[in-house]
């Protein structure tokens, strides 16, 4: 069981009625409401939890990537990515991931994930996402190339990865003269790559075919079985069978000494769906052309998108909130059903304070983990580095693959 | 008499053709919104002219041309349709998005029209304002952005449009997605190669165009040596929706 750390890391000191009165939370919400000296501090706040993360016994701390958005303070997640490089000594730096088709220079993500392998001396898993509706008007990239070039710039990267340059790239949406970055990954043939996603099933078979673990984020226990159901039935027909190893899941999931505070601050993660002062815009989330033609009417037709009632969540375990056996307990369900071997606690959001936030991780790792990896040898839940699963389905030998039939 | 909807092929795609009338050819292309089927700017212009209104490739009931890039390739499959149609030298009457189409025709081959229409046109950068940006708003925000009168709109489409509609709509902005990205609506190619085109030119705007501003009529009306500008009143910037009649008298004015 591989057991990691994220928060998304919230820009929480902005005037929340300027939010309401505005009526969304992102991409056109003005960053004259960013307050550099709170976000100095939020930072530094960041910086110390992911070190007590690491000393509590963490195995990984994920990262992702948000840009004009109030609820995710990481516009350039290789920055946090080398922060930790430098500063953790023994955990992994999981992001998760790079917007590849956000960037019109692979190149540079090769660059950086190179040089941060090497800097935290092999210790990168370089996960790899579309980015979301927002993320393409926010880089100004158009949306109904994007599977296209993520797949493309994908293509790429393994390309960098995996064979000397220099080489010339002429494909569909990059080219390149010369490719030659002289930083290359530590880890061979290359860190591993992980896709976190949420709703595309085009995304989950994408994976499934590469062999690369899927982290389904936050999705219902319903959601998440049908996610393995499509994923295990897309690695059969390429010749493996899925194991808990391609299997990742974050839950959001804040702990504390007492129940009360626990489900007072665990309604913070509504902050970030928007409860408070509204989040997203459907056109802005939603980018004409950027999700698949089959389900336009579904969108069309679907209301303007609110989040589920805090209690909903909690009953549904889409958020988990309480003490540490509280948590372990329905933590235990989660696993039981979904069966993960990669497995994300998004610990705190919203206005949760850096003490509250310290508690949070500390209570984590004092109860929560070492429950969890006692129930996931109960239950046979691996990661792909205690099994060394090969690092994607072109890195596995061929006589491991079954003939599909 | 309605006109009657054909498909044809050009470059491996069908796409759907409306025509009527009898008399000179006047090819109309449509704007960013999709075609509207036979409407009544078609339907009183069919009584003067024959008038053909291909789909551009690409829009609800078209197929995509999936490697198109640029609004000038539809421009490049328009004129495969004039020839293949064997349209001799049709005046041409550009809507909107459909008017930066036929702008890049004209430079393309300025021989090709005899006269020229275009309404609200996209494809040059105004020097005043920016167009309005269709991917920052609802589908249906846009097209009702296009009216001087919204009650105009809610008569057309009703004041929340089906879901057919709003599908309908919602292809045309994902191939405008495709085509228009960025930057957004103009050509820095475009003003330059308009300067060598000689097609006698009328440019038309609403008066209250919401979508492109008028700056870009006036842009276009000074890079086409034999270009005037007509403003119509009481206007959005779908002008054949809008106001068809008092466009269809210029148009039969004009030509």
């Amino acid at each position: 069981m591989f057991l990691m750390y994220f928060t998304e890391q919230p820009m929480s000191a902005y005037p929340e009625d300027e939010g309401r009165k505005f009526g969304a939370t992102a991409l056109m919400f003005s960053n004259k409401h960013f307050d550099p000296i709170a976000g100095s501090r939020l930072y530094n706040e960041r910086l110390a939890e992911y070190m007590l993360a690491e000393e509590v016994g963490f195995d990984a701390i994920m990262l992702n990537e948000h840009h004009t958005a109030p609820y995710c303070m990481q516009p350039r997640m290789p920055v946090w990515s080398s922060i930790l490089a430098a500063t953790t000594q023994r955990v992994k730096i999981a992001q998760l991931g790079n917007p590849l088709p956000t960037s019109d220079n692979p190149i540079q993500i090769a660059e950086e994930i190179a040089m941060i392998d090497m800097i935290s001396k092999g210790r990168l898993i370089s996960g790899i996402v579309r980015g979301a509706g927002t993320e393409q008007l926010a880089n100004n990239v158009n949306p109904a190339y994007n599977r296209e070039r993520f797949e493309e710039a994908h293509d790429l990267l393994i390309k960098i990865f995996t064979e000397p340059g220099p080489f010339r790239w002429e494909g569909n949406h990059y080219q390149f003269r010369v490719v030659n970055p002289w930083a290359v990954p530590m880890q061979k043939p290359h860190p591993r790559i992980w896709v976190p996603g949420v709703v595309s099933m085009e995304t989950v078979i994408w994976a499934a075919q590469h062999r690369y673990p899927y982290i389904a984020l936050n999705t219902t226990i319903e959601a998440t079985k049908k996610i393995w159901e499509v994923y295990d039935k897309a690695a059969l027909e390429v010749g493996y069978e899925a194991g808990t190893e391609q299997r990742g899941y974050l839950i959001r999931c804040h702990v504390s000494d007492t129940e009360e505070k626990a489900l007072a601050n665990g309604r913070q993660f509504m902050w970030m769906q928007g409860e408070f002062t509204g989040l997203g815009h459907p056109v802005w989330g939603g980018p004409s052309g950027y999700s698949s033609p089959a389900g336009r009417r579904q969108r069309l037709m679907a209301p303007k998108r609110a989040a589920n009632p805090y209690e909903k969540q909690l009953d549904e375990m889409t958020i988990i909130a309480g003490t540490p056996k509280q948590v372990i307990q329905k933590l235990k369900v989660i696993m039981e059903e979904t069966r993960p071997g990669i497995f994300a606690l998004w610990g705190n959001d919203g206005n949760v304070n850096h003490e509250d936030s310290k508690t949070c991780i500390r209570l984590m790792g004092q109860e929560v983990l070492p429950a969890l990896r006692d129930i996931a040898k109960g239950l046979g839940l691996k990661d792909p580095f205690e099994l060394d699963t090969p690092v994607s389905l072109k890195e596995t030998p061929k006589s491991q693959l079954r003939v599909p039939a | 008499m309605p006109g009657t909807e054909k498909v044809v092929e050009i470059a491996g795609l069908k796409v759907p053709v409306w025509s009527g009338g009898s008399g000179p050819t006047l090819l109309v292309l449509h704007g960013d919104t999709g075609q509207n089927g036979w409407i009544p700017l078609y339907e009183r212009l069919s009584k003067r002219f024959t008038v053909v209104a291909p789909t551009h490739p690409g829009y609800a009931g078209a197929d995509i041309p999936e490697w198109a890039r640029h609004p000038r390739d539809i421009a490049a499959l328009q004129q495969w349709l004039v020839r293949d149609l064997k349209l001799n030298r049709p005046a041409v009457l550009g809507l909107g998005f459909g008017g930066w189409i036929a702008a890049e025709m004209a430079t393309l081959a300025p021989q090709a029209f005899g006269k020229m229409v275009l309404v609200g046109a996209m494809g040059v950068k105004p020097d005043k304002g920016d167009i309005l940006d269709q991917f920052l708003v609802h589908g249906v925000d846009y097209v009702r952005a296009g009216f001087h009168d919204v009650a105009k709109f809610s008569a057309l489409f009703g004041a929340q449009p089906d879901l057919d509609q709003l599908e309908a709509w919602e292809i045309g902005r994902e191939m405008t997605t495709r085509i228009a990205w960025k930057p957004y609506m103009f050509s820095h190619a475009l003003p330059p190669l308009l300067r060598g085109c000689d097609v006698p030119t009328l440019l038309v705007w609403g008066d209250d165009d919401k979508i492109v501003p008028r700056s870009a009529g006036e842009l276009y009306a000074r890079l086409l040596r034999t270009a005037r500008l007509e403003v119509v009143a009481d206007c959005g910037h779908l002008v054949e929706l809008e106001q068809p009649d008092k466009l269809a008298a210029l148009v039969e004015a004009f030509l």
